[in-house]
């Protein structure tokens, strides 16, 4: 338990780093994975090919892969952001994917008649998808945002192999310097994981409950 | 768009994180290995011959000291200097099993018997102690600098104020530099190759740990770094095992002993980190 208290500055810091990943790159996902999203149910087939390319080939990448070009390769071809940028960068990318998929099934999921009724009063395909069908979609897709939302927690962690100082790195530093208190260390850590997931998903609960409608 | 090895190279040692080798070399030991020796049963050198088998942990990233390449097993000083205790136990190198143990998982390995022995550039001090046991030292290293062959303004690590420097987290460069100049910045990571790019980019103004470390990586990539300052600590590189098993210990404290009279310690030397550095006399052990 000491182990926990005494580095409560640590682990704090930590904690932050983590929590700003996460909100930096899930915001900066559900923007890119939005856009990809419509890519892949629009009318015109070479954005629809994008999107699908896009979100086969990252999916299918281990997360620590993306992490080795933005941080390594990314300098070399003279893109050269500080560390905790290339983090950023590379949760976003991954995370993207997984949203363009989570809001693709959310529009499929509105009725065909929707969009028919929408392009007979004239809404153009932009405008039935901004009023008519996100809106109703968004509501489908907000319990497996928050999954993804969760799973990127998690997935922040790899940042702390790749010089960025965030709880997993902490707790790999403590664990050094109080060998004896491994298990504490951890627990402390894995704490402050949950101090991110268990209100996401209070908040997941909320939102569904709020956005309830009848089909 | 100009690809450098080193970037595969450094990808390399991200993606050993995660592997951990087997098999054998085929060159020669520098020592004949033993037919069949003789120890009294109930000990460590008894089990362990018996087996005719030995897991040795070691660097996979460290060049002239435990590098493994693309394929196969590890090369370096302290894989020989593990090649070296094996055959006095009777075992052949091709029987060794050699996992990585990087920085920050050497004491939990020799805890729970992941390894039998540690041997991989690894700092004898008293709060490492205090978990495991160390034969050795074989050899005496100290932290110092490396900075890009252009770089005037680090001469020291009086300089790092303000710096960044990399290292590894879990490892006594990075306390080393907590303590005593914590003016400086650290970015951690878990492998000292992983340094390396960020370095050439200028992510990173210098890369700290070991001389003979460092040497390894000015010798792999020539006309691209230096090694700046006198070295400011001093490490006694140690061989770990199991806390309490004295008689293990003072064997290969035996083994160690030997092979700096009858020259095996020197020719393991030159053939691996002496093509780079000058031969040092060896330390004498500690048998505390």
């Amino acid at each position: 338990m000491d182990a926990i208290i005494d580095n409560a500055d640590l682990y704090w810091e930590g904690f932050t780093t983590t929590l700003s990943l996460a909100v930096v790159s899930g915001a900066l996902a559900l923007v890119l994975g939005t856009v990809l999203g419509a890519f892949r149910v629009s009318p015109i087939p070479p954005l629809r090919l994008a999107g699908a390319w896009y979100v086969e080939t990252v999916r299918n990448t281990p997360l620590t892969v993306v992490f080795f070009f933005t941080v390594f390769v990314m300098p070399q071809v003279g893109i050269q952001v500080p560390f905790y940028s290339s983090a950023v960068v590379a949760l976003t990318v991954y995370t993207a994917a997984f949203v363009c998929e989570a809001v693709r099934s959310g529009v499929n999921s509105v009725g065909v008649g929707q969009a028919e009724a929408a392009r007979s009063i004239g809404l153009t395909f932009g405008q039935s998808l901004r009023h008519i069908i996100l809106p109703q979609a968004f509501r489908t897709v907000i319990p497996p945002l928050i999954n993804i939302f969760i799973a990127l927690t998690k997935n922040t962690s790899v940042a702390g192999g790749f010089f960025v100082a965030e709880l997993f790195n902490v707790g790999r530093r403590l664990s050094n310097s109080l060998s004896d208190q491994v298990p504490w260390v951890l627990l402390g850590v894995a704490l402050f994981y949950l101090l991110i997931t268990i209100p996401a998903g209070v908040l997941a609960g909320w939102a569904e409950r709020k956005a309830a409608f009848a089909r | 768009m100009r690809f450098r090895r080193s970037t595969f190279a450094a990808g390399l040692a991200v993606a050993a994180l995660t592997l951990s080798a087997c098999g054998g070399g085929e060159d020669e030991p520098v020592t004949e290995v033993e037919e069949s020796p003789e120890f009294e049963a109930g000990t460590t050198m008894a089990e362990l011959a018996e087996a005719d088998s030995i897991t040795i942990g070691t660097k996979f990233d460290q060049p002239l000291f435990g590098l493994r390449g693309p394929s196969g097993d590890p090369e370096g000083f302290d894989v020989e200097i593990g090649k070296l205790i094996a055959a006095e136990l009777g075992i052949e190198p091709e029987n060794i099993e050699w996992v990585e143990t990087v920085s920050a998982n050497r004491e939990s390995f020799i805890e729970e018997g992941r390894v039998d022995i540690v041997v991989a550039t690894y700092t004898i001090n008293d709060a490492r102690k205090e978990r495991v046991d160390f034969a050795g030292p074989y050899f005496v290293a100290g932290q110092t600098l490396l900075v890009l062959e252009e770089n005037t303004d680090i001469n020291g690590p009086e300089d790092l104020a303000g710096k960044t420097v990399c290292t590894v987290e879990g490892s006594t460069p990075a306390e080393n530099i907590r303590e005593n100049f914590p003016e400086a910045e650290l970015s951690l990571t878990d492998a000292y190759g992983n340094c390396l790019e960020p370095l050439r980019n200028g992510q990173v103004d210098a890369v700290t740990t070991d001389n003979v470390i460092l040497s390894g990586f000015v010798d792999q990539n020539p006309g691209e770094f230096k090694i700046v300052g006198e070295p400011f600590t001093e490490e006694p590189y140690g061989i770990g095992l199991q806390k309490g098993d004295d008689a293990f210990r003072d064997f290969i404290n035996d083994v160690l002993e030997e092979s700096y009279e009858n020259g095996a310690w020197a020719e393991a030397w030159e053939k691996t980190a002496g093509t780079v550095l000058e031969t040092p006399e060896p330390p004498a052990v500690d048998r505390y």
